[in-house]
């Protein structure tokens, strides 16, 4: 099963077991541009599988509006960059909603906000915004790299009953794995994708991959990687990466996102309070993704770039207290 | 319309009105804008008041029962205290006492009563658009003859939710009653200098929302006009847009004195005061002072218990935040 089918069944299963869940967005009911809603139109209906003007507020303040009154709303927003049209009803409304009306009414839904890279398509449409979501009391961030995360975490998504920015990769939905769906995911539980030695690595979403196979490069010189997957950007597993830190003394934290006030900054701040571990930070550079090849490269993070920078780390002097 | 109904439209103004007039008192100093400086004051913050602009939600909500849903704007509390909500749960709102409808964390851009179908004041202009959108596919799907009433201002129209809210409501007939309460100020500018073309309700029919326009301070008149558009909307006609035209007495806010109008216009405006109007026609002062009367004593009592109520904990600033991650405050 590929990731994108693997959100599609998580979906599915969770519209057969509870009649409050619907979908609503551009070209839903065609299965989604991707795929990941492939025959939910047809299985429920138009009025769960609600087809929707290109009305990115609507789309997202509408799903406010529907779990206010009690349903359980998905939104398709196509890529994250998009979200930004809706920036009103996910901030100031889905994030606010329960707090500011005093617990009347909650907002449990997810909204699925397809991130990071994508190839060929510039700068509107290449975007890695988690780090956005991550700062606003009352949004939970979720960011799954295989199709099996993409199952487990989407169900644990809908199930919360907190508004969910749900991001899944641009780029990873025809990517194949085993899906095992009883398999249940908690929200806020990092995976370690690889156990090492020598460097902690933490990443999320497609860089999960490539920090793998920068991990087969660093063995090669002789260093060894532990690649831990936080899957949940916000709870993000705090306990895991400091665990993982204390055993490896040194840290490089890895993402698609601009580097610059990434969520990256987060954790090495966290690791600096709380440990003496050395810390690194790997993200793109702060300019637009470009279109062409050799400018859009700039902005990709490579298993090179990921290997280079641990073994830089690997040699660096020891933190002293 | 019998005597009965006309003295029920009248006493929802008057419970209006004295909520606003009460609630302005205890305002100023609350907010440091309009030259005014912050002192102490009971009710902090920009209040925005709808005093003058009681016949639009008296005359709409008349028809509203509590398994209707409304959103509301910035300027909610006629619409609040119409839908049924309590003036002392939302004066002790007002106060940030515990005990007020959001236990203090709203206040009155947010005040909110979801018991009677009252889904929140917004402090984004146009924001309960898309809410009223979703809230109408949510009764649709539980079935049934409910409607939702969507309140918004006339500066409402210039935003992008507008167009896409009334759209999406005529491709899905969605039952919803578009209210645009055009009190002809938005913020400190005259609306018309900053709205091309006819406004709202051209606006609306242009999209295929049929509606009605009506003068704004006449209860009788939004009365009536609101009943045939809810009636449409029940029988599943899809949303219609009712344009009540009526003028904000008060300031963009309450320590506002909006000395950029013009005296003599504005002398002339409050002249159409609804609740004068609805006496004249009503013509039975003894009762319309009884039902004033009991209207500022209601309030009265609100007052009292909003300053006999307790202040929530400081704890209360980390609950209902959200169930995934609580207690991780800071990092």
């Amino acid at each position: 099963m590929n990731y994108a089918q693997a959100g599609c069944s998580a979906l599915e299963a969770a519209m057969r077991s509870d009649a409050s869940v619907v979908v609503l967005g551009e070209d839903v009911g065609r299965g989604g541009i991707f795929g990941q809603y492939h025959g939910l139109q047809q299985a429920f209906g138009e009025q769960r599988v609600i087809d929707t003007p290109i009305s990115e507020s609507t789309i997202l303040g509408a799903a406010v509006g529907m779990a206010l009154a009690g349903l359980r709303p998905v939104v398709e927003m196509r890529v994250v960059d998009f979200a930004l049209c809706a920036i009103d009803e996910l901030v100031n409304q889905a994030a606010k909603a329960r707090y500011m009306f005093g617990g009347q009414g909650r907002v449990g839904m997810v909204a699925r906000l397809p991130n990071g890279l994508w190839s060929g398509s510039a700068a509107q449409h290449s975007q890695s915004l988690e780090a956005w979501f991550a700062h606003i009391p009352g949004l939970v961030v979720v960011a799954p790299a295989t199709p099996q995360d993409n199952h487990g975490l989407l169900r644990a998504a809908l199930a919360c009953g907190d508004p969910v920015v749900y991001l899944e990769h641009k780029e990873l939905w025809g990517l194949q794995g085993e899906v095992e769906p009883a398999q249940l995911a908690r929200l806020g539980e990092a995976e370690i994708a690889r156990p090492g030695r020598d460097v902690t690595v933490v990443t999320w979403s497609r860089t999960r991959h490539t920090a793998l196979q920068a991990a087969a490069l660093a063995e090669k010189q002789g260093v060894s990687l532990e690649v831990i997957d936080l899957r949940t950007i916000w709870p993000w597993d705090r306990d895991a990466v400091l665990a993982s830190a204390a055993r490896t003394g040194r840290v490089l934290i890895t993402h698609e996102a601009v580097q610059v006030a990434g969520f990256g900054a987060e954790i090495a701040a966290t690791l600096a309070e709380e440990t003496d571990a050395r810390v690194r930070r790997l993200g793109a550079p702060r300019v637009p993704v470009g279109y062409s090849q050799p400018l859009e490269d700039e902005s990709r993070i490579t298993p090179q770039g990921i290997a280079a920078a641990c073994v830089e780390l690997r040699h660096a002097r020891p933190a002293h207290r | 319309m019998n005597d009965e109904r006309a003295l029920a439209l009248y006493r929802t103004m008057a419970r209006i009105r004295a909520f606003e007039d009460a609630a302005e008192q205890a305002s100023k100093g609350g907010v440091a804008a309009f030259g005014a400086s912050l002192s102490q004051a009971e009710v902090r913050g920009p209040l925005h008041l709808s005093t003058g602009q009681e016949a639009v939600p008296a005359g709409v909500c008349a028809h509203l029962g509590i398994t209707d849903l409304l959103t509301s704007t910035h300027r909610g509390h006629g619409h609040t205290i119409a839908k049924g909500a309590a003036p002392d749960r939302m004066m002790c709102e007002l106060f940030g006492r515990a005990s007020g409808y959001n236990g203090g964390k709203g206040g009155s851009m947010h005040i909110a009563d979801f018991s009677v179908g009252m889904l929140g004041a917004n402090g984004v202009v146009a924001a309960g658009i898309p809410i009223a959108v979703g809230a109408a596919h949510a009764l649709r799907a539980r079935g049934g003859s409910n409607v939702v009433a969507c309140f918004f201002g006339d500066g409402a129209i210039n935003r992008g939710p507008f167009l896409e809210g009334l759209n999406w409501a005529a491709v899905h007939a969605l039952p919803i009653l578009f209210v645009c309460e055009d009190n002809r100020w938005a913020a400190t500018t005259a609306s018309e200098s900053n709205t091309a073309g006819a406004g709202a309700l051209a606006r609306a029919q242009a999209i295929g929302v049929p509606g009605a326009q009506v003068d704004g301070n006449d209860v009788f008149a939004v009365w009536d006009a609101a009943g045939n558009l809810l009636a449409e909307i029940r029988q599943g006609g899809g949303p219609r847009l009712l344009h009540a035209i009526t003028y904000r007495v008060k300031g963009h806010v309450s320590v506002d004195a909006a000395a950029y109008r013009d005296a003599a216009q504005h002398e002339r405006e409050i002249e159409r005061d609804p609740l004068v109007l609805a006496a004249q026609r009503i013509a039975k002062p003894d009762q319309l002072e009884a039902i004033g009367r009991e209207a500022r004593g209601e309030v009265a009592a609100a007052l009292a218990a909003a300053h006999a109520a307790p202040w929530p904990e400081p704890r209360a600033a980390y609950t209902d935040v959200q169930d995934t991650g609580a207690g991780r405050w800071r990092g």
